[in-house]
């Protein structure tokens, strides 16, 4: 326990001390917010589908806690070529501990980078239905969080080096965010694009996340949280068995 | 203590280390002499747990490394050839993070971190982050903390790489210290002959992946008909120059190098 504690400590640590980092990541949602949510919103509204400020809130909330959590599984990635991961390979703790102090470090930066961007959102005209939604809303965004800290450090234990990081930014961090109807809603979609939606688990968190804050879902909150959960134990399954068979 | 047995480890073509074989007694200082290359790193790796052989056997006290992982890692502590710190913690964070990643209890943890950051010339600086560390000063962190803990095996691979003669004779001092009072065996390569001469009590020569020679720097001479270990060493050796495999790891921080300029 006192393994994964302290690792979990350092991501924490090493997050509060990036503030120019904290700063940047918190624009790209700000700007999808923003230049989205009032340039779509009159079309939005006169299509008869209410406030896309309201709608793209839970949106770019899970933007922010994906790239966050992401990210952070990837930097196992830095600590490999800065030598830092054969500190914690070599000691006797056993590699799922080491894992799991990774993984839940960079799920928790990623619910206060979620945090901060629902504050940002609040300021800009966001409001949720009430406040009692608040514990709904942080339990998705710590799901959410969980599944994509597990799914970025099974990829930051594959990857050798940072080549490959474009390639995974490209072909599916930026396929799962449009795919999970952060931007538009999910309903009357051509076949192949609901079946490429239904297999995306971020769609679950937004749904979740809409379902909290605006009382909206289009999957339902029961699926949500059920497959959120299967997806977050497979992919820390994955993340696991991936991170035990790191070989420097 | 430790045992290596025909130990192989290829990388495609290349044999990095080619049928490996030695023993360690418990208490014995052994060195592991070679050129650039010659397979000692990727030994030490194979024995830490850190690479997989592609044949061969190892026991580290009677313990296998490849089948037996986490016991495996109890029983030695390792200081790296290439830099292994969080760079964005402080020093006194380095120390505890692997204080307690190697479970040594709370009140000793602070009485060692603090003698080893003395004994270092550390302590002033112990709550600068590491990013504004000198090389040397980042190395003399390298080799406090992997003194923290006392286990039964030390490995040392080129331990001294970079540091001034103050911080080396500190730091082979504490090494013989450990290994007479608290009988640790230490496994360590070097490319300075005389610190390998002060203070092992057996040495290998290894080039090419293979073993040349084993015995004590007397005994290597003798064979040798050489009066220094050096002159020994390039005798066993030969004296051209060898350059090491370069992984991914290695252009990647050669391009963080340039980044940071």
């Amino acid at each position: 326990m006192a393994a994964i504690y302290i690792l979990w400590l350092r991501e924490v640590k090493r997050y509060l001390r990036s503030r120019p980092q904290i700063i940047a990541s918190l624009a790209q949602p700000l700007l999808y917010l923003l230049v989205l949510g009032f340039g779509l919103g009159p079309v939005f509204q006169s299509s008869g589908q209410g406030s896309y400020i309201q709608f793209i809130g839970p949106g770019v909330i899970a933007m922010g806690i994906l790239f966050t959590s992401i990210f952070s599984g990837i930097g196992l990635l830095w600590d490999r070529q800065f030598g830092f991961l054969k500190e914690t390979l070599v000691a006797p703790v056993p590699r799922l501990q080491i894992m799991a102090g990774r993984t839940l470090g960079g799920a928790t930066i990623a619910m206060i980078q979620g945090t901060l961007v629902l504050i940002v959102c609040m300021i800009a005209g966001f409001r949720p239905q009430s406040l009692a939604a608040i514990p709904m809303a942080l339990m998705f965004m710590a799901l959410t969080a969980i599944v994509f800290a597990a799914l970025g450090t099974a990829i930051g234990s594959t990857l050798k080096d940072m080549q490959g990081f474009q390639l995974i930014m490209n072909f599916m961090v930026m396929p799962i965010f449009f795919l999970s109807g952060a931007l538009f809603p999910l309903s009357n979609l051509p076949t192949a694009l609901t079946i490429a939606t239904r297999l995306d688990p971020m769609a679950y968190g937004v749904d979740g996340l809409r379902a909290a804050f605006i009382g909206l879902s289009q999957i339902g909150v029961a699926t949500d949280v059920i497959v959120l959960t299967v997806v977050a134990t497979l992919f820390l399954v994955m993340g696991a068995r991936a991170f035990a068979r790191i070989q420097i | 203590m430790i045992h290596v047995e025909n130990l192989v480890k290829t990388f495609g073509e290349v044999k990095a280390v080619d049928g490996v074989s030695f023993d360690v007694a418990k208490g014995e200082i052994f060195a592991f002499l070679g050129p650039n290359g010659a397979g000692k790193t990727t030994t030490i790796q194979m024995l830490t747990t850190l690479q997989r052989p592609t044949s061969g056997a190892m026991r580290l006290d009677g313990l296998d490394p490849v089948t037996n992982q986490l016991e495996a890692r109890r029983t030695f502590g390792i200081v790296f050839q290439d830099p292994s710190l969080d760079s964005e913690l402080t020093a006194y964070e380095n120390m505890e993070l692997h204080g307690v990643l190697y479970h040594v209890p709370r009140r000793v943890r602070t009485e060692r971190i603090e003698l080893l950051l003395k004994l270092f010339e550390l302590w002033e600086r112990k709550n600068s982050y590491v990013k504004t560390f000198s090389g040397g000063m980042k190395r003399r962190l390298e080799i406090a903390r992997g003194l923290l803990h006392t286990p039964k095996i030390l490995f040392l691979d080129e331990p001294t790489l970079g540091l001034d003669p103050q911080s080396r004779n500190q730091l082979w001092t504490h090494v013989k210290h450990l290994n007479e009072t608290e009988g640790v065996t230490v496994f360590l390569t070097t490319h300075y002959m005389d610190e390998a001469e002060r203070v092992s009590h057996r040495i290998a020569i290894i080039d090419h992946g293979k073993i040349v020679s084993v015995g004590t720097a007397q005994e290597l001479k003798e064979r040798t008909g050489e009066d220094s270990l050096e002159a020994a060493f390039l005798k066993l050796t030969g004296s051209t120059i060898r350059d090491e495999r370069a992984d991914a790891a290695d252009q990647m921080r050669q391009m963080v190098r340039m980044w940071r300029r």
